[in-house]
């Protein structure tokens, strides 16, 4: 038994990690998704140029027990997204 | 603002049905990992229904193995706020989240299971992830 929300995404309520054609890349709780954006609840954020830690090894130690929240709500435009995956699957 | 209990005691009694005391304050919380010695579940019950569902029946299947912790206690995110807190204070290395579910032996936390490897498993995969980390954690190695 629990809530549920059929009018979202497929990831909707899924811990993701979202890879960018940037630096950055993001950990958050999929919110909802389409063709123009990705919207994440909960996230956090890894930029690889301001870090000494790449973004693999960030997912990794993020794999392990989570983020911390940075941010309530990220809206990601979809064109920047190289995927989508999720967190539990690493 | 906590839940309706109307919403959330169908949730609590699929846990409390099957031997979960509730710790609603912090200081059961704090009592409760004073009893240091033995071997203890705690689950971070939750709403959500895209993990939460499929964590509930997954900790009543992996209870019916034959190596199972001594004290099996809750708390209700959302809803126990105060007791939320305080048993994450105990983990404070762990990122929060819920559902969730820490085990502890002596009172100290040995394995964790966060929401993200909770989500879409099923009740199964989420036992066996359990069952195996009773076997490691709480089956006593002969001297």
């Amino acid at each position: 038994m629990g809530t549920f929300h059929q009018d979202k995404s497929e990831l909707h309520g899924i811990t993701v990690v979202v890879d960018t054609n940037s630096d950055a890349v993001y950990v958050g709780r999929c919110d909802d998704m389409d063709d123009h954006q990705v919207i994440l609840l909960d996230a956090d954020v890894h930029r690889s140029e301001e870090s000494d830690q790449s973004k693999e090894d960030w997912v990794r130690r993020a794999a392990e027990f989570g983020v911390w929240k940075k941010f309530d709500r990220l809206v990601i435009p979809r064109s920047d997204v190289v995927s989508v995956r999720r967190l539990g699957d690493l | 603002m906590p839940y309706s209990p109307l919403i959330v005691n169908p949730m609590k009694q699929e846990l409390t049905t099957i031997g979960f005391e509730e710790l609603t304050t912090a200081e059961a919380v704090d009592s409760f990992i004073e009893q240091k010695p033995g071997s203890a579940i705690l689950v971070i019950n939750s709403v959500c229904g895209c993990a939460a569902g499929q964590a509930r029946p997954g900790v009543r299947l992996a209870l019916e193995a034959d190596s199972k912790p001594d004290k099996l206690v809750t708390v209700f995110a959302g809803q126990d706020v105060e007791a939320t807190k305080q048993a994450r204070s105990y983990f404070p290395d762990v990122p929060p989240s819920s559902p969730s579910i820490a085990l502890f032996k002596d009172g100290e936390m040995v394995y964790f299971v966060p929401r993200h490897r909770i989500e879409s498993r099923s009740a199964e995969d989420v036992a066996a992830d359990l069952t195996a980390a009773f076997e490691r954690y709480f089956v006593a190695t002969p001297a």
